[in-house]
């Protein structure tokens, strides 16, 4: 059983100031972290070997620091990883990104046959989930996302079954293996890493790939030129006019309140059985 | 690939168990505007098993014609064969724009559809528009954290295609004697060549109160200050009978479970009240919740951009009110016919 988990180095987004002038964010202000749902994505994968075997590999696209998540991979129980990083990849958005990390993910698999992709749900600096479906279309095996459980992997049959997460409850799904699942957060709690994975990942050096190291690259498909969406203009959205401040002492206005709530009395019922 | 080849903008129309899902005949609405100022026509597509009766309903909410698979494998979605046929209609038909909405379905969908197409696609959009002379889609969202929207273009691929949150665009009144045109697909799909099964479907009942659909929601944000504080959002919330929502400051911090996270990356929710407690009012945050009838807004910080779209503001420290306020509806609960209300 050989898992790919591919990863993403993103700015906290909780930490990250917004720059008042322009509105735009100050990256430097972030610390780079491993994308949250990713490190779900990669604790899954250590769920999964525990129970079947295998090698679990980690990918990443990025600029040399990104190495710092996959290390981060490797703590949470990795085996080994691998970054493409190179200016060609530069400027990508979804489509070009699904291109490059496809093009690793076959020679990946060239050394060891991948029987899983694993990829978190989305990345919290983009938040858009295109890339783990676009990997799977560009490699032909079938896309699963919103996964909140894998509940059986039968390697002799090669399929597993898994629970996809719906507007309303969940499915059940059977798929072929190889396939690739995307993972809610909901999906495992992150398990504090044991000591020896920590001294591996402290000592570990991901193996770094340029695009020459990649077969049958279109260069096109790559970076800025490879991606058909660009940012067209950033705007603030005008604002509201703002509704009305409630004046006076914080007596004063919570009586006010009150009084506009009681005329909605009617919705704020509950039931006695409290 | 000539772009002139392709006109006319296309919904995509989600089913499930034959019901069509809210965001399509919202999606419907919007994309009527964008057919109106491109001239060309508004099409819904629509896929499934034994869904011929729902073309109707498309019509009648705004689409000039619908493109109709009906297949029993098509019975449950599933992105290998949903996909198929949604390429093999677009790749005929050519239409310059497909909108999907932004359900795990409508994404799956459109995420497989615009790899396979080689086109642009934009996620989660809360804002649409065409520009007249580029015939360009444009598509805006919230761009990563800053309180700001990004208009995202797609100029030289055919379709333009954007995932739409629920609940942002507003759906027609339908008309029932609205006419429109219904073309059926014929596609080949063959259960045995499927990689992937449904085996079972579950809805969820034992979930709460779905958020997207509760009357009344409050809402606390990080200005709460810790985990203790922020049990006052739970105690008001059940003193008058309604959901709790969070910021997602609120749900990164473990204070509250990803379901109940209201925004771009949460629920879209429009309740007919919707109390915003300790939130300063991040665009990530307005755009789940600013379609909601009545907004009251408590926040110490009187610039906070909450108070741009609160109904009522209240400036102030929502330790010290929101206890009060709980105190106050308290007092005001009566019993009636076995269920306690306020006088």
């Amino acid at each position: 059983m050989h898992i790919v988990v591919c990863v993403k180095q993103v700015p906290d987004t909780k930490i990250i100031k917004i720059n008042p002038k322009t509105n735009t964010l100050d990256r430097r202000s972030a610390p780079a972290i491993l994308n949250p749902y990713d490190a779900h994505a990669v604790q899954e994968a250590v769920k999964i070997k525990k129970k079947n075997g295998g090698t679990i590999s980690v990918l990443s696209m990025g600029p040399p620091q990104a190495t710092e998540v996959i290390k981060k991979s490797i703590e949470i129980g990795a085996d080994r990883g691998y970054l493409i990083s190179d200016r060609a990849f530069a400027g990508a958005d979804t489509l070009a990104t699904s291109y490059a990390l496809s093009k690793a993910l076959e020679r990946i698999g060239k050394d060891l046959p991948v029987d899983m992709i694993i990829c978190g749900k989305h990345a919290i600096d983009g938040d858009t989930g295109q890339v783990g479906p676009g990997i799977a279309r560009r490699m032909d095996i079938p896309p699963i996302t919103s996964v909140i459980e894998v509940t059986e992997v039968n390697q002799q049959e090669k399929t597993v079954l898994i629970k996809r997460k719906l507007t309303r409850g969940y499915e059940l799904i059977q798929s072929e293996m190889p396939c690739l699942l995307t993972v809610e957060k909901e999906i495992n709690e992150i398990e504090y890493s044991p000591m020896p994975n920590m001294i591996k990942a402290a000592k570990y050096e991901p193996i770094i790939w340029t695009v020459n190291d990649l077969e049958n690259v279109e260069r096109t498909q790559l970076g800025l030129k490879g991606s058909p969406t660009i940012v067209g203009k950033m705007f603030t959205p005008p604002r509201p006019e703002g509704g009305k401040k409630l004046e006076g002492s914080a007596s004063e206005q919570i009586s006010q309140l009150m009084e506009i709530l009681m005329e909605k009395k009617d919705l704020l019922t509950i039931p006695s059985s409290k | 690939m000539n772009l002139d080849d392709y006109r006319g903008v296309w919904v995509f129309i989600e089913q499930n168990d034959g019901k069509i899902e809210g965001v399509s005949l919202e999606l419907l609405g919007a994309g009527r505007k964008l057919a109106d100022k491109l001239q060309v026509p508004l099409s819904g597509f629509l896929l499934g098993e034994g869904i011929r009766n729902l073309a109707q309903q498309v019509i009648a909410y705004g689409a000039d014609q619908v493109y109709l698979i009906d297949h029993p494998v098509l019975k449950h979605y599933r992105t290998e064969s949903y996909m198929k046929g949604v390429i093999t209609i677009a790749e005929h038909y050519k239409p310059e724009i497909i909108l999907y909405g932004a359900t795990p379905n409508g994404k799956d969908l459109a995420s497989a559809v615009a790899t396979d197409l080689n086109t642009g696609l934009t996620a989660d959009t809360t804002m649409l528009d065409v520009d007249l002379d580029s015939r360009l889609l444009e598509a805006s969202r919230p761009a990563f954290g800053g309180n700001i929207m990004a208009t995202i273009l797609c100029k030289k691929h055919r379709p333009q295609m954007a995932t739409v949150r629920p609940k942002v665009m507003k759906a027609l009144v339908p008309d029932t004697n609205r006419a429109g045109k219904i073309i059926e697909e014929e596609i080949s799909l063959k259960e045995e060549e499927m990689r992937t099964k449904v085996l079972q479907i579950v809805n969820d009942v034992t979930k709460k109160t779905n958020l997207a659909d509760a009357h009344v929601i409050v809402c606390g944000g990080k200005g709460m200050g810790d985990l203790q504080n922020f049990q006052l959002i739970h105690e008001f919330a059940e003193t008058i009978g309604a959901s709790v929502g969070g910021t997602r400051d609120v749900v990164e911090a473990g204070w509250l479970p990803h379901e109940q996270q209201v925004g771009q990356t949460g629920e879209t929710v429009t309740p007919k009240i919707y109390f915003a407690i300790g939130i300063s009012g991040a665009i990530q945050h307005v755009v789940g919740m600013k379609n909601s009838e009545l907004i009251i807004a408590i926040n110490k910080d009187p610039n906070a951009p909450i108070f741009d779209v609160a109904t009522f503001g209240i400036v102030g420290d929502a330790m010290e009110i929101v206890p009060r306020l709980i105190e106050q509806f308290k007092s005001l609960r009566i019993e009636k016919g076995g269920e306690l209300s306020y006088a």
